[in-house]
């Protein structure tokens, strides 16, 4: 399992657009993602429940990523975060 | 005459009669099937359409309003892959045995209320998204062609509520303006809008059935519609539509256009903003790049001071945006009259002299190194320049290339990518313009900050409204002291421009060209207008008496 954080710098969080491109990148992989918001996470391929989070900027998110490609996954979907929130 | 009022989405008039338009009521049944796998696989027909219609409008959107604002359809078509949400309608039809419709209705209407019932009131407008995306479900479900409700002739639509899809489906050859009763700001149908550029009224809650095919105006500047308005107002927005409509062929006419006069000496025109958020100002006016990027607002916006990390986010969206143009982003210029609690900052009786800019990044070298290993991480991203303000001597200048180069060889050792950012300066104190040739050994350009440049050579505060008898923006000695400045330069290979306000002032263009300025930098909306003005100067012919009288100055 790969376990790695991160702070929400876009204004306006994990936002409609940028939202459905990840669960579309967290997709390529044989990977599950979780993410983890406080008390509360959801599967990142879930759009809806990604988006019910209601992620926000200044947030700390914890995100796991568990499978059998989780070292590439978890490189490129750390990127994806950094590139787009 | 009736006149509503709203929420503006965009400064502009809209003139023409009303329609209005009416969207499909989607009332179903709540009748139940005997066999629900036909409804199973209805539903999924009309999902797999759906995700098509929202994949094409998403290619209409982008021609119409560009790929930002056309991302809204592209998360709608996901939205149809989401598991969730489909195993919600495929289970009011295979568990409550519903119809397909009435399941796509419950499902989705389900998933809307958990977005309103959210605290963020962006995510609570993306309700309108959910309900949007399962109404184009029903629309094809139920056979509706929701294409023909725009009618035939131009006219100023009005509705009880847009969806972005109805919103982007509308011919916009006929389409004058929108208002609407519901709707927000945050709403994609208002950021649809204003890329559109389609004068828009939101939460006008006067509007009536009663307007339908009536003569009206939509005035977007005064955020209201008049139904059947006097005559007065119909000549006086007629004269404002007409000048927005000249407006609007001037961008048409100048965007893409180099900034060169009649007989070919072209010179840059660049934009000043304060953040990330006047990039679309910066795209829409075709700047050719920003000569002045007031890095205060990642200061100003913060309740502690922002970190390397974050500061390099915005830096680097911002140059990455626009790369390969140039972005000149000024180091930290606080102080004066912008102050911050969390710096501590002693309270001073005469801040205009005092404790700002580079004093104050030179004297608190870690806090200046956040900046500058920020600047140069971003760096790597695009094409940008550094530049200090408030320099009035080479001694400051060497000493903040100093600590330039030491972050530089720390990011190095980091391991860490960089590219090669220009450096400059603000030439914005008497005393900098004294000793220009010196300073322009240290550094590739200059920017003279004719605001302070002017303040300070006049001894005149330039918010003191008394002084105004007194004050000559186009005084003789600013005048020379940018023309020893742009000499100065040019005799050590440093380009030399302006980003202070006098770089919009038209009555003074052909003069800085005639003094030989490399690049002027002004608000967005300058831009063309300035454009034009450096178009129709032919450096060739005699001097006009406007810049005879300000080069006599330089004598």
């Amino acid at each position: 399992m790969k376990e790695f954080t991160y702070t929400i710098t876009d204004p306006v969080g994990i936002h409609a657009r940028p939202a459905g491109l990840l669960t579309k990148e967290v997709k390529k992989y044989a990977s599950t993602f979780t993410l983890t918001k406080g008390d509360k996470s959801a599967d990142m391929s879930k759009l809806m429940k990604l988006m019910s989070l209601g992620v926000v900027q200044g947030d700390t998110v914890t995100i796991k990523v568990e499978g059998p490609d989780e070292e590439t996954a978890a490189a490129a979907v750390e990127q994806f975060m950094k590139d787009n929130f | 005459m009736q006149v509503g009022t709203g929420i503006s989405i965009l400064n502009g008039i809209a003139i023409g009669k009303i329609k209005i338009f009416k969207a499909p009521t989607y009332e179903i049944s709540d009748s139940l099937v005997e066999d629900p796998i036909p409804e199973l696989d209805r539903y999924e027909k009309a999902r797999v359409k759906a995700q098509e219609q929202q994949n094409a409008l998403y290619k209409k959107a982008v021609k119409a309003a560009g790929e930002d604002s056309a991302g809204i359809f592209e998360f709608h078509a996901e939205m149809l892959d989401d598991d969730d949400l489909n195993d919600s309608v495929k289970s009011i039809i295979a568990d409550q045995k519903h119809t397909a419709e009435y399941a796509v209705k419950q499902g989705f209407a389900n998933m809307a209320q958990m977005f309103k019932e959210m605290d963020n009131p962006y995510f609570q407008a993306r309700s309108t998204d959910v309900i949007d995306v399962g109404n184009c479900v029903l629309d094809i479900l139920l056979g509706n062609d929701t294409e023909s409700m725009q009618g035939t002739e131009p006219c100023i639509l009005v509705a009880e509520d847009l969806a972005p899809s109805d919103t982007v489906k509308l011919d916009k050859s006929k389409l004058l303006g929108m208002i609407t009763r519901e709707g927000s700001s945050n709403s994609h149908t208002a950021i649809l809008a204003r890329s559109m550029n389609t004068p828009t009224l939101i939460q006008c809650k006067q509007i009536d059935d009663s307007w339908d095919g009536k003569f009206a105006i939509l005035d977007g500047y005064n955020s209201c519609v008049y139904v059947e308005p006097t005559q007065d107002l119909i000549d006086t927005l007629t004269a404002k539509h007409n000048e927005d409509l000249k407006k609007e062929a001037l961008l048409k006419e100048l965007k893409g256009k180099t900034n060169t006069t009649i007989d070919g000496r072209t010179i840059k025109v660049f934009a000043n903003i304060g953040g990330p958020q006047d990039i679309g100002a910066v795209q829409e006016n075709d700047a050719e790049g920003i000569g002045l990027f007031r890095s205060e607002f990642v200061y100003l916006g913060s309740t502690k001071e922002p970190t390397e990390d974050e500061q390099f986010e915005a830096y680097k969206r911002v140059v990455e945006t626009l790369a390969p143009k140039l972005v000149v982003i000024r180091t930290c210029d606080i102080g004066a009259d912008k102050t911050i609690d969390w710096m501590n900052l002693d309270h001073e009786t005469n801040p205009a002299l005092g404790y700002r800019a580079i004093r104050i990044c030179l004297t608190r070298k870690d806090f200046f190194k956040r900046q500058l290993r920020a600047l140069l991480r971003a760096s790597a991203y695009g094409n940008m320049g550094i530049m200090f303000p408030m320099i009035i001597s080479v001694r400051e200048v060497r000493e903040a290339k100093e600590i330039l180069a030491e972050c530089r060889r720390e990011l190095e050792n980091e391991n860490v990518k960089m590219g090669n950012p220009q450096i400059g300066i603000m030439v914005e104190t008497p005393a900098a313009v004294l000793c220009a040739d010196e300073l322009a050994e240290e550094v590739d350009f200059f920017s003279l900050g004719t605001n302070d440049l002017t303040q300070y050579t006049t001894a005149i505060d330039r918010v003191n409204a008394k002084l105004e008898p007194f004050a000559d923006s186009h005084h003789p000695a600013v005048l020379r002291e940018i023309k020893m400045t742009i000499d100065a330069g040019h005799r050590h290979n440093c380009w030399v421009g302006i980003c202070g306000e006098l770089g919009a002032d038209l009555a003074l263009t052909e003069t800085f060209l005639r003094m030989g300025i490399d690049e002027l930098s002004v608000n967005a909306k300058s831009v063309l207008p300035l454009r034009k003005e450096i178009r129709s100067i032919d450096l060739s012919k005699p001097m006009s008496e406007k810049a005879q009288k300000f080069m006599n100055y330089l004598k």
